[in-house]
């Protein structure tokens, strides 16, 4: 009889071939860390932190045009506190704020709307950041703006797709045996497209929930694929996930955005990895990214590295030392759910 | 009516903003002489600290910046193993600030002292140009009814109790910002009763110190860090109301690094951990005591998870922000 | 990248619901899905991106029933 206990212990002691599986949520990311999941693997099975933190992945130029508009007269930006650490350039919006800046943190965009009808002389730009499980929440903001005529609310888009990234990393980097996808972005999508994944790439990828008993029920699966050779996609999350997704927020992502070549910082431009507002909504458009965007890497950031799986955070050279969650280097050090900030909180030094 | 400048210059209508606020709510024989310095009768060794106070909003469900400002210092006094006493009370106002919301402010801060126990001995107020923020400085004193209290004295094998639950002050605060309907409130409450109890009990309590910023996470490691040791506890000990779970759940907010104003964990030796934890249970605001966790070789701070698996607790980085990702 | 929380519909008017979260009552935008009173939602950032088919504990047992099976049908 199959319970946590006994698949617990089978993980503990698998003894089969090394294997590597890429978590691509930095929600998964975190709740392993919560809930103490690597001290329950053998050492043979090994999580590696992917791309899906769109904070450490946007860039630095779009935290650049955030904070400029901050410090701009008569003008405020209202953001996720995800957003509020991370270094553009040379300012973080914490530190423009310091300076004087105008920026608020909401819990939903949609509250957006309250805020631009209460300040009427405010121009507020959203910091519209995520992937496919905010994307359609953006959409109901632009719908809600032109249904209640408000002029004085734009948002500033870094909209990226994850699948795209997924086949990026299938392609460009082979020591990755299986995946754990993002659970709350295949509410949106879908099960399905994995299947084709799965097939064409021949690995396992299997959709797991967030919380400890989902993420252990998922390991064992991939593992269990891994050692029957086996590769197929499996949905482990199917309270939320159907195999054709939300319908309707797909929809609505749809109406609103398009698909586009984006850049993802410390990966470089992807085709097609990103979404931007229609040609016939720019008028909401307060300056979102796109393939043109330029970022700093700092010397001897290993960023890259990390959000591609090739290195855990400990192998990077300035991990601990002069990158820390105070003094960070790279985005994935500040992020609160970059690899490398929950590695360091969670003292994996 | 409102606060200006006139209010802070020290004549009249400074005079009448302590005869009609502070002396009315404070009144005690020391104050009432409105001499330059209280003089006191203190018997032997005591504690002595300050703490200042800057919350927004000024009033939030379960308390009030001035009840907290009482609250804050006659805490820290307890946590040294002291009966507090006296504390002063320094206000900095911003003009604009309603003379109502001073008064109000005042009030909490008498039935805070009232219920600890205390006096507020001496006092001092400023005005300053702004738009009606008000700012309070608290000092106080505690006379050592047990000593040898300190954070450097925690030995292997020591057992951790923790008060009550964690994160209400903080939960809060953020409902309120967030505008989350629920019936969480501040746990700001004085911490004399348990600490007299644990003491009465004649309990060899190694270590206290209160949960406020940074949580019970950055409190354990101040621990490990100064007293050289390793710290272990238990998630499914740990006392966290459901309403707290849900409104970190939403918010995507950690309740191990949560502040607190009205918790605190005794570390005592393991021969005592029940008749320690019985003690703290009959006190007020100790109701929902747990052991947590304990003393062990090594360093730093471990919780075993409710799956059993191993999670390393680093002190907070940062503010503890709202996430959706 | 998404943190998101089950809750439980207490009210509709139009299209807002008041979502029962282990004593948060939180406004939600029901848009996205096609839910009523008494459904369990998946919410994000404020809006309701999914109606659950099924309690999460729940689902982590069944979870471990499937691997049971396919453990039989592998040997």
């Amino acid at each position: 009889m199959k319970t946590l206990e006994t698949i617990k212990k089978e993980l503990k002691e698998y003894d089969g071939k090394n294997i590597k599986i890429m978590e691509v949520c930095g929600t998964h990311t975190s709740s392993i860390f919560k809930n103490g999941i690597r001290s329950l693997l053998s050492p043979r099975i090994q999580l590696i932190s992917g791309p899906g933190c769109p904070v450490c992945v946007t860039a630095s130029s779009y935290i650049d045009r955030l904070v400029e508009y901050s410090l701009k007269d008569n003008h405020c930006v209202l953001t996720f506190g995800d957003m509020m650490k991370v270094k553009g350039s040379k300012l973080t919006l914490t530190e423009a704020k310091a300076m004087g800046g105008n920026v608020k943190i909401l819990y939903s965009p949609l509250g957006a709307i309250k805020a631009a009808m209460k300040n009427p002389d405010t121009q507020f730009v959203f910091a519209a950041v995520g992937f496919e499980t905010t994307i359609p929440i953006y959409a109901l903001l632009i719908e809600e703006i032109i249904k209640n005529n408000i002029k004085n609310l734009r948002i500033m888009t870094s909209l990226k797709t994850i699948i795209p990234a997924i086949s990026y990393i299938c392609v460009n980097e082979k020591k990755i045996d299986a995946f754990l996808c993002p659970g709350h972005v295949s509410v949106i999508i879908g099960s399905s497209v994995y299947s084709e994944m799965a097939s064409k790439y021949r690995k396992p990828f299997v959709i797991g929930g967030f919380e400890g008993g989902h993420i252990i029920a998922a390991v064992y699966e991939i593992v269990r694929q891994i050692s029957n050779n086996e590769y197929s996609m499996k949905n482990m999350y199917q309270s939320a996930v159907s195999s054709e997704g939300n319908e309707k927020a797909k929809a609505l992502i749809y109406k609103y955005f398009e698909a586009a070549d984006d850049y993802w910082r410390g990966i470089g431009i992807i085709e097609g990895s990103g979404l931007r507002l229609k040609a016939e909504y720019k008028d909401f458009d307060a300056g979102s990214t796109s393939s043109e965007d330029v970022d700093i890497t700092p010397a001897g950031c290993k960023c890259t590295d990390v959000i591609l799986g090739r290195i855990a955070p400990v192998e990077c050279p300035l991990f601990g030392k002069a990158c820390t969650p105070l003094n960070a280097v790279g985005a994935c050090m500040v992020s609160s759910e970059g690899a490398c900030g929950i590695w360091y909180r969670n003292c994996e030094v | 009516m409102k606060i200006n400048m006139s209010h802070g210059s020290g004549g009249k209508q400074t005079g009448d903003l302590i005869n009609q606020i502070f002396l009315k709510h404070f009144d005690n024989h020391i104050l009432n002489k409105l001499e330059d310095a209280a003089v006191l009768d203190i018997k032997g060794k005591i504690a002595y600290t300050t703490d200042s106070f800057v919350v927004t909003p000024l009033f939030f469900s379960g308390g009030d910046i001035g009840k907290l400002a009482v609250c804050g210092t006659v805490n820290d006094i307890c946590m040294m193993g002291a009966i507090p006493k006296y504390l002063t009370a320094g206000f900095i106002i911003e003009e604009g600030a309603e003379i109502e919301t001073i008064d109000k402010i005042a009030l909490s801060m008498k039935l805070a002292a009232e219920e600890a126990g205390v006096k507020i001995v001496a006092g001092d107020t400023k005005v300053i140009e702004g738009r009606g923020g008000i700012y309070i400085n608290t000092s106080g004193i505690g006379e050592i009814a047990k000593s040898g209290i300190s954070i450097s004295n925690c030995q292997k094998g020591d057992a951790i109790i923790l008060s009550g639950s964690l994160g209400d002050h903080h939960a809060a605060i953020m409902s309120e910002r967030m505008e989350i309907e629920n019936n969480i409130k501040s746990d700001c409450a004085p911490l004399v009763s348990i600490v007299k109890s644990l003491i009465e009990s004649n309990i060899e309590v190694h270590c206290m110190r209160d949960v406020t910023r940074g949580g019970l996470a950055t409190v354990l490691n101040e621990i490990s860090s100064a007293s050289s040791c390793g710290v272990e506890i238990y998630e499914a000990f740990l006392p966290i109301s459901d309403e707290v779970r849900g409104l970190c759940n939403i918010l995507g907010l950690d309740p191990l690094y949560m502040a607190n104003e009205g918790k605190m964990i005794a570390v005592v030796p393991e021969s005592q951990a029940e008749t320690a934890l019985h003690a703290v249970r009959r006190s007020k605001y100790g109701e929902n005591a747990q052991i947590i966790g304990r003393i062990v070789d090594g360093s730093g701070v471990t919780m075993i998870t409710t799956l059993q698996g191993s999670r390393i607790l680093d002190v907070l980085y940062g503010e503890g922000l709202p996430r959706i990702c | 990248m998404c943190v998101a929380v089950p809750g439980k519909i207490v009210e509709i008017n139009g299209d807002t619901a008041k979502v029962y979260i282990l004593g948060n009552i939180c406004e939600t935008n029901i848009k996205l899905v096609s839910a009523k009173i008494g459904d369990y939602v998946l919410i994000h950032a404020g809006c309701a991106i999914e109606v659950l088919k099924k309690d999460m504990a729940e689902e982590i047992l069944s979870l471990f029933n499937d691997l049971e099976e396919e453990q039989n049908e592998d040997s």
